[in-house]
């Protein structure tokens, strides 16, 4: 369907969320990625649905990899034709409606959807592929209970047996919410967190594991044998081909969201060997990865939003000064004692350890327990002005992330 | 101690162990640590039997499944039970507090508890979450309480448990009033985690276990930082 073809009312509503959304980026708000689909949609309820009628849509969801992974998919399927995406990270259906707005018609959707919302996104987009990464503890103050969110993931599954579930054959709780669909293609891309999926959803047993493989001890929920893998530096594909993956991103975390893309892509017909180039193009989302110059320091940024993403983050960073920057704020979650689920250990090997952010208190006493020595600034700035010239790496969780990001003007 | 290192138990790290409990363990030992106590620290395994001569045990927060299959395992186990007979210090938070009571609710069922304190836990209008303060009982000779709170419960005592503190800010029990306390029992809904807010409660607890009258004292600047940022933060209305 092309523009022309919208209802009336949707025409209203697209054009009012392009205007608010090119005002909130004029007016230095923000990105403009959440504004103009919420007042589109306060115009037409049914706009995310109209906008998204004649795309080909894939979806992301998990608690982590969300937002690189969809641009990684966005990049892959960009091989077949143009893509609108919500690369900002704005993953409610306000952020996917202004995407889709912006972009005007596109053969095809990539878009990246909060776990609580995948339902609702379900039923507006009518998705061909829903790609589910992994599920863990995030927010603790409001967040589901890991194990409400699988079943809810489960049941909206099982309600649409026509779409193809490309899912994380690693993680127990994302295999079990993938087993009421007929469809499913299996990836393995590694889970460095484990202590949310202790308890087989299915039958309350406690699950064992051995190496890569994992199984429940009192049902048969076990790990399928997924057809994409990740070996070494690179990706097997279901033919048992290997492909050297080659990113600007680090950490072996994005060489299985890479894995991730390349197993959605080819649901849309995009082999990896034509997808590989533009993943490696891929430089940073959103701030995410980001590199920036600024009085002699190269500060690299690394968001780090819950107890698996910092463990992630420590795998990334360099033996480099390093900024710790911990907020409290809604967005965050309010509880901070997911601090402790956190070892923070692999800082103790002689770099500095700055620490800023709303709870730099609660991120001292967490350090102290931890043997890790630290000192506390009380800005961005005078982090840059007490570490040498040279790599400064900042690992800071969302909000912080984004106060940090503004310093250095919004950089993407 | 009943032996020459100090021995703590974490209970069922794989069933409650959603708040960052692993630091009141990690708070307790590095205290402990720094005045010279040995210290042997167990994670329990809900498949693995309960210890029954350890010094302290701790029990941490979870979602509804796991709070009712941890209270029924440790009530088929007995561990616990003959542990705090022969005079163990438990610290339990939030549902590994409801759970020492005689009953909760969880997933809209009325569960057992362990009856290890006199009360019971029952669904609240709404659910409380955010910051908790409150006035510790003064026979324990504390400073004010500071937490997080997150649960839907609310927690009515009977005679022979007693409150932890008296609410300044926040939801605790329900009714003004915040954990409670019997012997060397301590319950409270103060996430944070709670030993991380309140070192002087792991000190209680050293002292209930070692008999000593008195610790030397630890550099605390930085929890008092944090201490006087979160009873500050308590005050004013969210």
């Amino acid at each position: 369907m092309t523009d022309g073809k919208l209802p009336l009312i949707a025409k209203v509503a697209t054009t009012a969320s392009k205007t608010a959304a090119a005002l909130s980026r004029a007016a230095g708000r923000g990105d403009g990625s959440v504004i103009g689909g919420w007042i589109g949609l306060k115009i037409d309820p049914d706009l995310l649905a109209h906008l998204s009628s004649g795309r080909a849509v894939a979806l992301v969801s998990g608690t982590n990899g969300k937002t690189t992974t969809t641009r990684f998919t966005a990049a892959a399927i960009g091989v077949l034709g143009r893509v609108a995406t919500n690369s900002y990270g704005a993953n409610m259906p306000t952020g996917h409606t202004s995407a889709l707005a912006k972009e005007g018609h596109t053969p095809f959707a990539v878009l990246e959807v909060d776990e609580h919302y995948m339902a609702q996104v379900i039923e507006a987009t009518r998705p061909r592929v829903v790609a589910l990464l992994n599920l863990s503890r995030d927010q603790l103050d409001r967040a589901k209970e890991v194990a409400m969110m699988a079943q809810m993931w489960k049941t909206t599954l099982g309600q649409h047996p026509d779409i193809r579930v490309v899912a994380n054959s690693d993680d127990p709780m994302v295999v079990w919410s993938a087993s009421s669909s007929p469809q499913v293609t299996w990836f393995s891309a590694g889970q460095r967190w484990q202590d949310d999926s202790f308890v087989c959803p299915e039958s309350g047993h406690p699950i064992e594991r051995s190496g890569g493989d994992w199984w429940c001890t009192g049902c048969p929920l076990r790990r399928p044998k997924p057809q994409w893998s990740v070996e070494d530096e690179g990706v097997i594909d279901p033919r048992g081909d290997w492909h050297l993956v080659k990113l600007q991103l680090p950490g072996r975390v994005n060489i299985g969201n890479a894995a991730t893309a390349l197993a959605v892509a080819a649901e849309f017909g995009v082999r990896p060997i034509e997808a590989l180039p533009r993943l490696a193009r891929v430089t940073s989302i959103a701030g995410r990865y980001a590199q920036v110059e600024r009085d002699g320091r190269n500060i690299r940024l690394l968001l780090a939003k819950n107890p698996a993403s910092w463990l992630e983050a420590f795998d990334m960073a360099e033996q480099a000064p390093t900024l710790l920057s911990i907020n409290a704020r809604d967005p965050d979650g309010m509880d901070t004692s997911w601090l402790y689920d956190v070892d923070f250990s692999p800082l103790r090997d002689g770099r500095p350890v700055l620490i800023t952010g709303d709870r730099a208190y609660d991120l001292a006493v967490r350090l102290q327990v931890n043997q890790v020595p630290f000192r506390h600034v009380q800005s961005f700035d005078e982090a840059l002005a007490s570490v040498p010239p040279g790599r400064l790496e900042v690992i800071a969780n969302y909000t912080a992330f984004q106060d940090i990001r503004a310093e250095l003007d919004r950089v993407n | 101690m009943s032996t020459e290192s100090l021995r703590i138990v974490w209970i069922y790290p794989d069933l409650l162990s959603t708040y960052g409990d692993r630091g009141n363990l990690l708070i307790l030992a590095h205290r402990a640590a720094a005045r010279g106590i040995p210290v042997e620290t167990y994670e329990v395994r809900s498949d693995q039997q309960m210890p029954t001569t350890a010094d302290v045990y701790l029990i941490g927060g979870g979602e509804d499944g796991p709070q009712a299959a941890a209270a029924q395992r440790l009530i088929t186990d007995g561990g616990l039970h003959r542990a705090v007979n022969q005079g163990a210090a438990v610290l339990a938070i939030c549902a590994g507090y409801q759970l020492f009571g005689h009953s909760f609710f969880a997933k809209g069922q009325k569960c057992a508890g362990l009856g290890l304190l006199d009360l019971y836990s029952d669904r609240g209008p709404t659910r409380a979450v955010g910051e908790l303060r409150g006035d510790i009982d003064p026979r324990l000779g504390l400073p004010a309480l500071t937490g997080f709170e997150n649960h839907g419960g609310r927690t009515h005592l009977g005679p022979n448990a007693t409150p932890l503190a008296k609410v300044t800010a926040g939801i605790g029990n329900g009714d003004q009033t915040e954990g409670a306390w019997a012997g060397k029992i301590l319950g409270t809904y103060s996430h944070g985690p709670a030993l991380a807010r309140n070192p002087a409660i792991a000190d209680l607890l050293l002292r209930w276990s070692t008999g000593a009258d008195r610790l030397a004292p630890l550099d605390d600047a930085w929890a008092e930082r944090l201490r006087g940022e979160r009873l500050a933060a308590a005050a004013s209305p969210a």
